[in-house]
C-alpha cells in the first residue's frame, strides 16, 4: 500500500518540476512586479530632477488624486472610442473573410496566398507601422499631394490636427494590424463546425444568410467570445499605435491619449506612486470589463 | 586547555579586526594612486561631435577604434547613449549619483550636457558635475568665453560646474530671393529693418503671405527667440509663471497662423524643412551657425543652401540655440586630464581657431570670433559669401540666461505642445492652458499651477 502511494507521487513529481520553470517566470516578472505596484501605489515617490522625493507613505492619497484631479474618465472615453472604430470593422471584416475562406461551396483560390497576405501587417512592429502612417499622412505628405492633385482637397489637409482624423487613424489601423489574426482564429473556429450541420441546413432549403447566423454564428461563440475579450484587453492596453501617430501628446487636446498613454507620462517624474495607482485601477478596470462580457455573452450557455 | 582556548579566541578575533583594516588601507591606497593616474577615461556622450572635435583637435588622441582612443597610456571610453525618448538622462541618472563609488575603470571622468537641461546637472545639491575651481580652473582662463556660456552652467552659489568650446548665437535666416521680391532688395543691413522688432516682423509677414511666402516655417521657430527673452524663470517659488514674453509669442503665432504666414509644423517635420527649398516659399528660419552649415541641406544641389541664397540678419531679438557643455564628474579618477581637455577646447585660441575653419563651430571665444569676422575665410557659402561671425559675435554678447530653471525642457516642450492645440483651432488658450499645466504637474508632480 505504502509503496504504491509513493510510485504515484514519484511520477507526478514530473508534473511539477516540468512547471518549475513557468512558475519562476511568472513569479519574477509578474507575481512580484505585480505585488510591488499595488504596494508602490500607497507610496509618493518621484524625482525631482536627480533629487528623490520619498518613499513616503499617504495611504490612498494617489488614488483619490486620480480620481479628482486627473482626467482618468477622458482617457477611459478615449481608448474605448479607438478601440471600437477599429474593432468594429475589424470583426465585420474578419467574419465575412473567414466566412467566404471556409464556405465549401465558393471553393475560393489562393487561399494560403490571401490568408498569408492579410497576416503580414501584424508582423511589422506596431511602432513602425505608425510611423508609417504618420509620414504618409503628414500634411506634406504622399496621401495629401494624391488628394490635392485629384481634387478632394482645395489644399492640404492636416489630418494630424483634428479629433476625428486622428481617432479614425487609429482605429484604421489597429483594424489593419489585426483583421488578419482574427480572421485566423475565426476560421479555425469555423473549420471546427461540423459539416453535416451545413448539409443538413442546406437540405432545409436555408438560404447563405440564414445558414451564417443560424448555424454559424452561435457555434463560433466561445470563438467569438474569446476574440472580443483579448481584443477589449488589448484595446485598454493600447500605446504604441497613438504614441507614435501623435508623438506621445495625444493632440488634439489629448483626444487620442490612452490610458497607458497617460501611465506613460508618470515615466517622465520616475513617480512610482501615481503610475502604480494607475495600474491598479487598470487592473481593476480590466477584470471588471472582461467580467461584464463574459456575463452578457456567456448568458444563454450558463441558463 | 580552557587557557589555550581563549588565547586562541582572542587571536581570532583580533586577527578579525586587523585584517579588514589592511585591507582597507590597501584600497584607499590604490584609490590613491588612480586618482593621480585612472587608466580608463570614460566620457559619456549622446552623439559622435564632441568625439570627432577630440579626434581632430585633441592633441596627442590616437583613435584606435569607433569607440575608442588613446591619449598617452590612458584608454578614452567613449559611452554613447542617443538622446531619443530621454534615454541619455536616463542613463546620467542612473550612473552620476554613485559615481564616486564605481570601480575605477568604471567611474565616469566627463559627460556633456545641453542647456535646456543643463541646471539639473549642474545643481549644488545633487553636485554630480566638479565645480571648475576645484579643478583648478580659474576665471582667468575662461575669460575670453561668452557670459552667457558660463550663466547656462553657474550652479545657485555662483560656482562654474561646466564650460563650451560652441556659442551658439543665433539669428534670422532670410531666403534672398524672397526678399528681394516683396522687400526689393537683399541687403542685410535693409532687411533687418524690416525684421527689427516683433511688431515691424508681424507687418512684414503680412506682405510675405500677399506675395506667396510663409513668414517663417512654423510657430515654433520662433518658440526661442521669445522664450531665450523672457524677464522671470518658468518656476518662481514652487509656482509655473508664464511669462509676457511667452504669453506675447501665443497672441502673434496665433495671429500669425490664422492669418496663414506660417504653420503649426513641428521642428524637424518634412513640412518645416521643405522651405529649405525654392519651391517650399518660405521667407526666413530662426538658427545659429550649426543650422546653417549642417541642416539646411546644402549638400543638396536643388536647395537654396547649395546656391548661397540665404542671408542672416539679427532678427527681432538675441537668442541661441544649442551648444554642448563639457562637466567632469564629481569622483572622476583623472581630474588633471579631464582639467587639460577642458581647457585645450574651450579656451584654446589655436585649437578653437581650428575647430571653427574646420568644423564650421561659432566657437565660445571673443578672440578668435573678431579675427574670423575680419577675415575672408570667415565667409559662408550657404549665406552667399556673408560673413557671419561678426553679427554672431555681437548675437552672443547680448544673449542673456540668468533665467534658465532646471525645468526649462518640460516647461518648453509641453507649453509648444499644448498651444499647438490653440493654434490649430481645437482649443481656446485657456483650455490649451490648462492641459500645459496638467502635463507639467505629470512631470514635475512637487510644482503648482495655480
Amino acid at each position: 500500500m505504502k509503496k504504491k502511494k509513493s510510485v504515484v507521487t514519484r511520477y507526478n513529481r514530473w508534473g511539477y518540476i516540468f512547471l518549475i520553470p513557468f512558475a519562476v517566470v511568472f513569479v519574477t516578472f509578474q507575481l512580484i512586479p505585480l505585488c510591488t505596484t499595488i504596494y508602490n501605489s500607497f507610496f509618493e515617490n518621484y524625482m525631482s530632477g536627480l533629487r528623490k522625493v520619498g518613499p513616503n507613505f499617504i495611504g490612498l492619497k494617489n488614488y483619490a488624486k486620480l480620481l479628482t484631479e486627473g482626467d482618468l474618465g477622458k482617457y477611459f472615453c478615449n481608448t474605448m472610442i479607438m478601440w471600437i472604430l477599429g474593432f468594429v470593422p475589424q470583426i465585420i471584416l474578419s467574419l465575412l473573410l473567414s466566412a467566404w475562406f471556409t464556405n465549401p461551396q465558393l471553393r475560393l483560390k489562393g487561399q494560403r496566398f490571401f490568408k498569408t497576405v492579410i497576416y503580414l501587417p501584424n508582423l511589422i512592429m506596431a511602432a513602425a507601422f505608425s510611423m508609417l502612417f504618420f509620414t504618409l499622412f503628414s500634411k506634406g505628405g504622399p496621401v495629401n499631394s494624391i488628394l490635392v492633385a485629384v481634387g478632394v482637397f482645395k489644399e492640404p489637409y492636416d489630418f494630424m490636427a483634428h479629433i476625428g482624423s486622428v481617432r479614425g487613424l487609429v482605429g484604421f489601423m489597429n483594424c489593419l494590424m489585426w483583421f488578419g489574426n482574427t480572421t485566423i482564429l475565426l476560421m479555425a473556429g469555423m473549420m471546427g463546425i461540423p459539416d453535416s450541420l451545413y448539409e443538413a441546413a442546406e437540405v432545409d432549403g436555408a438560404t447563405p444568410g440564414q445558414i451564417f447566423w443560424k448555424v454559424t454564428m452561435p457555434l463560433l461563440k466561445p470563438i467569438f467570445v474569446y476574440v472580443l475579450v483579448t481584443s477589449l484587453i488589448g484595446g485598454l492596453q493600447m500605446f504604441d499605435v497613438p504614441q507614435i501617430l501623435t508623438n506621445g501628446s495625444g493632440d488634439p487636446m489629448r483626444t487620442s491619449m490612452t490610458l497607458i498613454m497617460y501611465l506613460n507620462k508618470h515615466l517622465f517624474s520616475k513617480n512610482f506612486g501615481m503610475a502604480g495607482a494607475l495600474s491598479v485601477l487598470l487592473l481593476i478596470l480590466t477584470g471588471f470589463l472582461s467580467a461584464i462580457v463574459f456575463q452578457v455573452t456567456a448568458k444563454d450557455e450558463v441558463q | 586547555m580552557k587557557k589555550r582556548m581563549m588565547a586562541l579566541v582572542s587571536m581570532a578575533l583580533a586577527g578579525a579586526m586587523i585584517l579588514p583594516m589592511a585591507a582597507m588601507a590597501g584600497e584607499t591606497e590604490a584609490a590613491a594612486a588612480a586618482a593621480d593616474e585612472g587608466k580608463v577615461l570614460n566620457i559619456e556622450v549622446w552623439n559622435e561631435e564632441f568625439k570627432s572635435r577630440i579626434t581632430d583637435h585633441y592633441p596627442g588622441y590616437e583613435k584606435t577604434d569607433d569607440t575608442h582612443g588613446k591619449i598617452g597610456d590612458v584608454t578614452v571610453n567613449w559611452i554613447i547613449t542617443p538622446n531619443d525618448d530621454n534615454a541619455y538622462q536616463n542613463n546620467l541618472d542612473t550612473v552620476l549619483p554613485g559615481n564616486a563609488d564605481a570601480s575605477a575603470d568604471d567611474k565616469v571622468d566627463m559627460f556633456l550636457i545641453e542647456a535646456d537641461y543643463a541646471k539639473k546637472y549642474i545643481d549644488a545639491d545633487a553636485n554630480v558635475a566638479m565645480p571648475l575651481k576645484d579643478l583648478g580652473i580659474t576665471s582667468d582662463d575662461l575669460s575670453k568665453q561668452y557670459k552667457y556660456t558660463q550663466d547656462v552652467v553657474t550652479d545657485a552659489n555662483g560656482d562654474l560646474r561646466g564650460t563650451s568650446w560652441q556659442a551658439c548665437s543665433a539669428g534670422l535666416i532670410y531666403n534672398r530671393a524672397a526678399a528681394k521680391e516683396v522687400l526689393g532688395t537683399d541687403d542685410p543691413a535693409e532687411v533687418q529693418k524690416a525684421v527689427a522688432d516683433w511688431d515691424t516682423y508681424n507687418e512684414t509677414a503680412k506682405k510675405m503671405a500677399d506675395a506667396g511666402y510663409l513668414m517663417q516655417s512654423t510657430v515654433n521657430d520662433t518658440y526661442r527667440v521669445y522664450s531665450n527673452n523672457v524677464s522671470g524663470p518658468w518656476v518662481q517659488d514652487g509656482k509655473v509663471v508664464i511669462d509676457d514674453n511667452i504669453k506675447k509669442w501665443v497672441d502673434d503665432s496665433k495671429a500669425q497662423v490664422d492669418a496663414k504666414e506660417t504653420t503649426t509644423a513641428e521642428l524637424w517635420s518634412d513640412d518645416w524643412s521643405k522651405g529649405f527649398y525654392p519651391e517650399g516659399k518660405v521667407f526666413c528660419y530662426f538658427g545659429p551657425a550649426w543650422l546653417i552649415n549642417f541642416s539646411m541641406k546644402a549638400d543638396d544641389e536643388k536647395s537654396i543652401a547649395a546656391q548661397g541664397g540665404w542671408g542672416l540678419v539679427n532678427g527681432p531679438q538675441g537668442f541661441f540655440w544649442g551648444g554642448t557643455w563639457i562637466c567632469a564628474a564629481q569622483g572622476t579618477d583623472n581630474p588633471s586630464l579631464v582639467k587639460d581637455i577642458m581647457l585645450k577646447m574651450t579656451t584654446d585660441d589655436d585649437i578653437m581657431k581650428e575647430i571653427a575653419q574646420k568644423d564650421s563651430d561659432c566657437v565660445n571665444n571673443k578672440e578668435v570670433l573678431k579675427a574670423l569676422a575680419s577675415d575672408d575665410s570667415g565667409s559662408n557659402k550657404v549665406l552667399g559669401g556673408q560673413n557671419p561671425y561678426q553679427m554672431l559675435a555681437d548675437g552672443a554678447e547680448k544673449v542673456d540666461m540668468s533665467n534658465i530653471s532646471i525645468y526649462d525642457q518640460g516647461c518648453n516642450e509641453e507649453f509648444q505642445k499644448a498651444m499647438k492645440n490653440y493654434f490649430d483651432g481645437n482649443a481656446s488658450y485657456d483650455d490649451a492652458l490648462a492641459q500645459f499645466k496638467s502635463a507639467i504637474v505629470e512631470k514635475y508632480p512637487e510644482l503648482t499651477t495655480d
